[in-house]
């Protein structure tokens, strides 16, 4: 019905691909990681090393080396995600091979130790690795779920929007309250009072707070429907209720796509020790 | 004096910085004069600005010339140096003395002042600015003294019922302060005519919607004011008339601007168009003998071109013709560059008389408009500018000619454009790229004319603008059907082009109907839609520069869509036999239409052939692309996106944009519209026609080499720009302090760390008199890599796209 103006126009790197970070360019780390687990379990096959493989020898060393510059580049996504430099990188292109290579540690690391463990801080490090891709790939597992639960929850509100849609419900809530009698408008005074977000993390992960008082008072007063005052607050209290659930849910999904990253960072600044002894160590031994 | 003993020299009405300056310089040389003004203060509206507000004082390269000082400030220092200026100059000022009224003739004029004697003048300076005067209620009771129409201090008001008349912005701003603090126990009501508040900003519209929520606020839609009685305010509303309690209104329903004062006193302005101003003489003589208007009236709005027109004014009266204004200078240095070094009177004779456009041009007006543009020579085959470079502004041959590359692929086809003719136009009408590339035929001078420098020539000269509509249709229509045609081949279409304007959503073209017009889309933007089983479904979008409704024309068959308005657009209307005609003549054309034809058949049989298999997908489509035009990505050349399927908030985008920026992030992610997973956060949309760019006194707001829509630094931080947004994405803010750097916040913890730093921060570690000025995106101008949210993004949950492409994005499972 019409012809579209053309506009193969020369842009600046303007227009951005619209992929995830897991399928970048087509899964480009993926296919990296994936060959070069490959090469290095044939390797480890083909290679004969007397009298077993170990991280000891020549072969054991290329992978120590490969594995320790792998988890020193890795470590430093906490760098570039910060650092905000000029030039043509982007950060989702890191996180795609951050998280590749990062899994392909656990071949490479685990064939560099030639499956020699012990109580010993060669093992230590490795545990802490194992540790860190673990974490990281729940990780990406809630990164990969939980954003569109967070984008429903939301329906157009920040986070700003709900304390205060909470804020506005409070008010009414209080001028509401004026004419009920004294132990209803206790309870309903207590469910403003108290802060409605307490129970520390594990309320925050299992967005369960079994302390509420406004389901306390909902429930009390549930049997007062009928008459038009408590009416009212009854139906104010379920909206209360409505508001709180959605700003918790909010709390909830947020707390599970950070959490992981506070065992991720610090259990890396670990490993990172940890290795550093792991190599000093070696070559003490030498 | 010859005068008689209580007639003045000069008259000078309102005391802003031209009146002032004005009044100043009578003074000083002893002219008899009177400074008349409205309020009980001198200028009254750099008065109304916010409580120490730092006023610029821009162009910086511009001297002033005036018996006032001025410089860089606050409100509060320049204010107080003028009124110890006016009092020591001996200026004699007469206030709280509205002009209602101007009559008589130069020598002998009478002005009327509201509740006063009338004031008897030789000649009259107009220096009202233009705010105008707030419009009045017009129903019975509304002189009572309980209505007023601005609020400067909320606060000052208790245990009151008050009512606000008005939907805009101001009304529900004052509406919102009077009831910010329960404290003052305000009962607040806002009344609209109309059911929805479409004119205001969607964050305003929220937080009343709010505040009636709560009962704080009461809102009564589709009501307005019938009676006001004391202490009592008559409504009508929807179920009939009602009686409210009212201690006080307060209206806000717009203001008037003066034009209509001013050409009753006889003075003529230079067009029907509302941003007109009134004609001038190098003087500043008006059409009316003896009445000068300057300042912001005359369409100067910095306060240093106020004060030198003042002062130039009142030298002109006082016989000194020869007077050359104090831009001299500066056109002085603008001409320096070009080949021979004539004197400024040279080049603009020789501009002013060979530009066509330019022709109808008072002197005066066209120093005013080099001032705003730049010329530049370039030497036989020098590229002006090339295909597909992005560009809003506007040339003009003042020497010489060039030739135009129509076909990218061979530039050795060229089309001449002679001299005191124009180029560049399309880009100006449309805010897209240049069509284009265009090198100089031989040794060239151009004027180039910025985007708001040209729209100001069109909309006061109208003869200019019915040249530039001409030409540019023309070229457009050459642009689109390709090389081989002469501009006499299309004479006859472009004789019978006709200009129509569009409403957003209104259709253009109806499916089904047999009507055989073709249009070209000038500006704005198109959908393109398919009714299927009762639905409309999306089949295309239609940027500026396209053209449809071509299949009917030729196959003489009837509408296969319909194409609606994605926002507020301008089409050309060509009739289709006009255009049969031109097919007729040239064979291969019509060969060349008949193929791009068959594709889009294509596209409307396959939808057709699906529409059984279509359920939700295709819905799914058609209303993602219809929120997408819903919020403003019609008027979008590039927009951020996020897919919050992607997206896990943590805001690095906004960290990012801060960190790429003087420490200030120009996005809100959060905040925005959300469909089906596809969030548009409150950032700027880079839109064609900028609405920001309306109203900026410096002429700040420019579109840089990428399209995008970015502020310089001669903002003076007046805000116009953050009201005109509809979309809410510019902030007033002070450029914060450094941050201590990155790794000594990593290792010691040492300041705010990455992204934006908290107020109290800022305000903790900056220095005094940080003036606020406009900040928004600007695509990260300059900045290589492109975009920080973008590569900030750890997980490509933000993209950037511009309007043509995004489409595609919803698409993802969608058709296919
Ligand atoms: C918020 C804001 C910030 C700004 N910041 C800057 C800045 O930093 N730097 C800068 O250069 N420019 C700035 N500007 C622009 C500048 O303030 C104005 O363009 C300038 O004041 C215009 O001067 P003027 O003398 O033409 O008219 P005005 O300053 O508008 O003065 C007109 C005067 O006439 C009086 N008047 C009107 N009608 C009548 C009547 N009928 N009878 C008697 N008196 C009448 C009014 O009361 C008023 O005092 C800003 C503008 C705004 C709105
Ligand atoms: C030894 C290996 C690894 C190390 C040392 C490491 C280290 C880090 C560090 C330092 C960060 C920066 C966190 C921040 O500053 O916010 C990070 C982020 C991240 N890591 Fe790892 N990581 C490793 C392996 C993995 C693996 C195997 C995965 C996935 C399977 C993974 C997934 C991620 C993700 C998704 C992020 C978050 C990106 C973001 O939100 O910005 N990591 N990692």
């Amino acid at each position: 019905m019409a012809t579209v103006a053309e506009d193969e126009s020369p842009r600046r790197e303007r227009q951005s691909d619209h992929e995830g970070f897991l399928a970048h360019k087509r899964m480009r780390w993926l296919k990296i990681a994936l060959l070069a687990s490959l090469v290095a379990i044939l390797s480890y096959a083909l290679v004969d090393v007397t009298p077993r493989h170990n991280g000891g020898s020549w072969y054991g060393y290329t992978l120590g080396t490969i594995g320790a510059l792998l988890i020193v580049w890795l470590a430093l996504l906490g760098i570039r995600k910060r650092k905000m430099t000029e030039g043509k990188w982007s950060l989702k292109a890191w996180t795609s091979a951050h998280v590749y290579l990062g899994l392909s540690l656990i071949v490479i690391a685990t064939l560099h130790t030639g499956f020699q463990f012990g109580w010993n801080v060669h093992t230590l490090a490795y545990a802490l690795m194992m540790l860190v891709i673990l974490s990281g790939i729940y990780g990406i597992a809630v990164y990969a779920t939980l954003p569109a639960q967070l984008s429903n929850n939301r329906r157009e509100m920040t986070k700003g929007q709900m304390l205060d849609a909470l804020d506005a419900i409070d008010r009414q809530l209080e001028n509401a309250a004026q004419p009920l009698g004294r132990a209803e408008s206790d309870l309903v005074i207590g469910a403003l009072e108290q802060d409605p977000f307490a129970g520390g993390i594990g309320a925050r992960l299992t967005g369960r707070y079994p302390d509420c008082r406004t389901v306390e008072a909902l429930d009390a007063m549930a049997h007062l429907d009928g008459d038009a005052a408590s009416g009212k607050v009854l139906s104010l209290l379920r909206k209360r209720k409505a508001q709180l659930d959605q700003i918790r849910r909010h709390m909830r999904i947020r707390a599970m796509l950070e959490v992981w990253l506070y065992i991720h960072v610090p259990v890396t600044i670990a490993l990172i020790a940890a290795l550093t002894a792991h190599i000093v160590s070696v070559f003490y031994y030498w | 004096m010859t005068s008689g003993q209580d007639r003045v020299q000069v008259a000078i009405v309102g005391s802003g910085p031209a009146g002032l300056s004005a009044a100043a310089h009578a003074a000083h040389l002893g002219m008899s004069h009177v400074l008349i003004e409205k309020t009980d203060h001198l200028s009254d509206t750099i008065f109304k600005y916010q409580k120490g507000k730092h006023v610029m004082a821009t162009p910086s390269n511009l001297v002033l010339r005036s018996d006032l000082d001025f410089d860089a400030g606050s409100r509060e220092e320049i204010l107080g140096i003028w009124d110890r200026q006016i009092a020591e100059g001996k200026v004699n000022v007469r206030y709280n003395a509205e002009v209602t009224a101007i009559t008589g003739d130069k020598g002998a004029y009478v002005i009327e002042v509201k509740g006063g004697a009338p004031i008897h003048a030789e000649n009259v300076v107009l220096a009202i600015g233009t705010q105008g005067n707030p419009n009045l209620l017009r129903i019975p009771g509304a002189e009572m003294p309980h209505i007023q129409y601005q609020l400067d201090d909320p606060g000052e008001y208790f245990d009151e019922h008050i009512t606000v008349i008005g939907s805009g912005d101001a009304g529900i701003e004052n509406a919102l302060g009077l009831a910010a603090d329960p404290a003052q126990r305000n009962t607040v009501t806002i009344l609209n005519r109309r059911n929805s508040f479409a004119r205001a900003k969607g964050a305003n519209v929220k937080l009343l919607e709010e505040a009636e929520a709560d009962g704080r606020i009461s809102v009564r839609r589709e009501t307005s004011p019938q009676e006001v009685r004391p202490g009592e305010l008559v409504l009508d509303t929807r179920d009939g008339e009602e009686v409210i309690r009212c201690d006080r209104i307060i209206a806000r329903t717009g203001s008037k601007p003066p034009r209509d004062f001013v050409e009753a006193i006889g003075v003529q302005f230079a067009s029907e168009e509302r941003d007109a101003f009134p004609q001038l003489t190098p003087t500043f003589e008006t059409t009316k003998n003896g009445v000068h208007v300057i300042g912001a009236l005359a369409g100067y709005p910095l306060i240093k071109h106020c004060m030198n027109q003042g002062y130039d004014v009142i030298e002109f009266l006082n016989g000194n013709t020869d007077l050359k204004p104090a831009d001299q200078p500066i056109l002085e240095e603008k001409f320096a560059k070009l080949p021979d070094r004539y004197p400024v009177e040279h080049w603009l004779d020789v501009i002013g008389s060979n530009v066509a456009i330019f022709r109808e041009l008072s002197p005066l007006q066209l120093r005013e408009l080099l001032l705003d543009s730049t010329v530049e020579a370039f030497a036989p085959g020098e590229a002006v500018f090339i295909r597909n470079e992005p560009g809003s502004s506007m040339f003009a041959i003042a020497q010489g000619s060039v030739a135009v590359e129509v076909n990218p692929n061979d530039p050795s086809v060229t089309v001449p454009i002679e001299e005191g003719s124009i180029f560049g136009e399309v880009g100006l009408i449309s805010g897209r790229r240049r069509g284009a590339t265009i090198r100089a035929a031989e040794p060239l001078v151009v004027v180039e004319l910025s985007r708001n420098a040209a729209l100001k020539l069109i909309a006061t000269v109208p003869s200019a603008g019915r040249v530039v509509n001409q030409i540019s249709i023309e070229r457009q229509l050459l642009q689109m059907f390709g090389s081989g045609l002469t501009r006499e081949d299309v004479a006859a279409l472009v004789q019978q082009a006709e200009v129509v304007d569009v409403r957003a959503g209104q259709k253009v073209i109806e499916e089904g109907a047999e009507d055989r017009d073709i249009y070209v889309i000038r500006r704005g933007s198109m959908i393109v839609e398919k009714d299927i089983g009762g639905k409309p479904v999306f089949l295309s979008y239609l940027p500026a520069g396209s053209y449809f409704g071509e299949m009917a024309v030729i196959d003489g068959s009837k509408r296969t869509a319909t194409v609606k308005a994605a926002i507020k657009s301008e089409v050309v209307r060509f009739p289709g036999e006009a255009f049969n005609a031109l097919l007729d003549a040239k064979p291969r054309l019509r060969e060349k239409a008949l193929e791009e034809m068959a594709g889009r058949r294509e596209v409307t049989a396959f939808v057709e052939a699906r529409k059984d298999s279509f359920g939700s997908a295709a819905d799914m489509y058609s209303e993602t692309a219809q929120f997408l035009v819903d919020n403003g990505i019609g008027e979008a050349t590039d927009v951020l996106l996020i897919d919050e399927t992607l997206c896990v908030g943590c805001d690095n985008c906004e960290k990012a944009c801060a960190d790429s920026h003087e420490g200030l992030s120009r996005l809100d992610r959060e905040a925005g519209r959300t469909y089906a997973h596809l969030h548009v956060p409150t950032s700027c949309r880079h839109c064609e026609h900028p609405h920001c760019m309306a109203d900026c006194p410096p002429n700040a707001i420019k579109r840089g080499p990428d399209g995008e829509v970015f502020i310089d630094d001669t903002c003076i931080g007046c805000g116009n720009c953050q009201r005109n947004c509809p979309y809410g994405v510019i902030r007033m803010d002070a450029v914060p302090p450094e941050k201590p750097g990155l790794l000594s916040w990593l290792l010691f913890g040492k300041g705010p760390g990455p992204g934006e730093a908290s107020y109290s921060w800022r305000k903790e570690h900056s220095g005094e008199g940080q003036a606020k000025l406009a900040i928004k995106c600007d695509m990260c101008l300059g900045i290589d890599g492109g975009p920080a949210c973008v590569r900030a993004c750890p997980t490509g949950a933000a993209i950037r796209v511009a309007p043509e492409k995004f489409l595609s994005v919803t698409r993802e499972g969608g058709l296919d």
